[in-house]
């Protein structure tokens, strides 16, 4: 319930960051470290984007009453 | 379907009461014609006696002692007459002191203005019942009429019942819609935000159905990877809603699903009647992760539609609701990625050049302060060259002191006979005595 708030976060935090660039009212330390933390945060957000495995599974009631993990095919 | 039952039933009825007067003379052998009874029931001669009773008095005969029945035996009777007589009826009214027993049974009555009639709808029958009884709905009802013989009461007993002017399904979505919606199980307040981007997505539906495939489809066109967990289940027909509510809970139970699409393809009201049940609306309202609910076309709106977190038109629309484009989000990051190069290499030549304007003001400064210090030590040298005391004795004057004093004399008075003085000249010095 918490990850899927980091992209959200992270994108947020950027807008944020390259506003106050954007502004120039930072001083040159303080922009680049801006700088330096925006860039992490893009390539983290390309990393989560990057994640997903494209998995489509199914849960299904097997013998026993126990429930069981399986790959869904549509049918056709 | 229910239309028909009641025209057949009442075709039946009619036939029922045509057939009275033979059931009633048949009757009649076992029990009715209580002899000398004034408005013996029906027959319109009064005085004419049953056939083949044995105890028929005959006129001039001596007058047998009139039969005696006890309570139970006459109850019996008038039972088995008034099941003969409407073995199945439709009747209407009005709902009133409705008990619901703890043993399943319902109990109420039936009125009018002019009358009432006790009813009594037993577990069974009631168990198929979409909506809920209460005082004061109008219904027409199916039953047979009954005598409960410990009470000496006669009673309908119910095994149909629809309210009246009004579908049953109808009335059954607006009294769960009013209940929970009192419950505040509708609340706009407690609806959550779905998640920007899931990890996974949750979905409830048939796996052969319509739902799935619109709901991959969109998915898959969106955000080509996203991880999707199916709970197959019945989306229509008996056990359905159940099976529904069980899915939404063993979803709850998924430690990495962050959204969940609960729903099905069009149809029937009929057809989408598990998600106006109860369990159902419990289900999402119980969910700790969001729900969006997406159950036939756009203008079909469900009791489930109002609890879930969000309500989408379709399953189609489920999908876009719960996933961004990818693309747009690589777009977002690209953009973001841009402008904050953008930021700090539009600054930086404006840095650089200010401190280059810097340096150079830094340089001109220190040179000019330097002539012009430079100037200035010059005129005080010469100032203080022209002002030195060695200059004035170069001149040809001496200074005088007193000896063991730093002071030179200003004034002759000061002086005593026999002052040992030091003379300073521009050269040497030398000590004289006052005379």
């Amino acid at each position: 319930m918490v990850q899927n708030r980091i992209f959200e976060t992270a994108v947020q935090k950027l807008e944020t960051l390259v506003r106050k660039l954007e502004n120039g009212d930072l001083t040159l330390e303080e922009s680049l470290k801006a700088f330096e933390e925006g860039i992490s945060l893009t390539r983290a957000c390309e990393k989560l984007l990057q994640e997903a495995k494209g998995k489509v599974e199914q849960l299904v009631k097997k013998e026993g009453g126990k429930w069981e993990k399986t790959s869904f095919e549509e049918a056709e | 379907m229910a239309r028909k039952r009641k025209e057949a039933a009442a075709e039946q009825c009619g036939f029922d009461f045509n057939k009275t007067e033979d059931r009633v003379q048949k009757t009649e052998d076992l029990s009715v014609a209580a002899r000398g009874e004034p408005s013996t029931p029906a027959r319109g001669e009064p005085s004419t006696p049953a056939r083949g009773e044995p105890s028929t008095p005959a006129r001039g005969e001596p007058v047998e002692p009139p039969k005696i029945f006890s309570v139970a035996e006459l109850t019996k009777n008038i039972r088995s007459l008034l099941e003969g007589n409407f073995g199945e009826v439709w009747v209407c009214g009005e709902i009133s002191n409705f008990k619901a027993h703890t043993n399943g049974h319902f109990y109420f009555s039936l009125k009018d203005e002019k009358a009432q009639l006790s009813a009594v709808m037993f577990r069974g029958a009631n168990a198929k019942l979409a909506f809920r009884l209460q005082d004061g709905i109008e219904v027409i009802c199916h039953g047979r009429i009954s005598v409960y013989e410990a009470r000496g009461q006669y009673q309908i007993i119910l095994d149909y019942l629809e309210p009246k002017g009004i579908g049953a399904l109808q009335l059954a979505f607006e009294q769960l819609k009013k209940k929970l919606g009192a419950e505040g199980l509708f609340d706009v307040a407690r609806k959550r935000a779905l998640p920007f981007l899931p990890k996974k997505i949750g979905v409830v539906t048939s796996p052969t159905g319509a739902a799935i495939r619109d709901i991959l489809n969109i998915l898959r066109r969106r955000y080509p990877d996203i991880e999707v967990l199916l709970i197959p289940v019945k989306v229509q027909g008996d056990g359905a809603a159940i099976e529904i509510a069980a899915a939404l809970e063993l979803m709850n139970e998924q430690t990495d699903v962050d959204v969940i699409i609960v729903g099905r393809g069009g149809g029937s009201i009929e057809d989408l009647w598990a998600f106006n049940e109860e369990v159902v609306a419990r289900a999402i309202f119980k969910s700790q992760i969001p729900v969006v609910s997406a159950v036939g076309h756009e203008v079909d709106f469900t009791i489930a539609d109002f609890v879930a977190d969000v309500r989408a038109p379709t399953p189609s629309a489920a999908a876009e609701l719960v996933v961004p484009r990818k693309q747009d989000l690589e777009m977002t990051i690209q953009t973001m990625r841009t402008r904050l190069i953008q930021a700090v290499s539009k600054d930086f030549p404006q840095r650089m050049m200010r401190l280059d304007t810097l340096r150079e003001r830094l340089s001109y400064g220190w040179q000019v302060g330097f002539e012009k210090r430079d100037d200035y030590l010059k005129r005080l040298m010469s100032n203080l060259h022209h002002l030195s005391p060695l200059n004035i004795l170069a001149k040809g004057y001496s200074v005088v002191q007193k000896v063991g004093s730093t002071k030179p004399i200003k004034k002759a008075s000061v002086l005593k006979e026999g002052d040992s003085l030091q003379i300073t000249f521009a050269e040497g010095l030398c000590r004289a005595k006052v005379q």
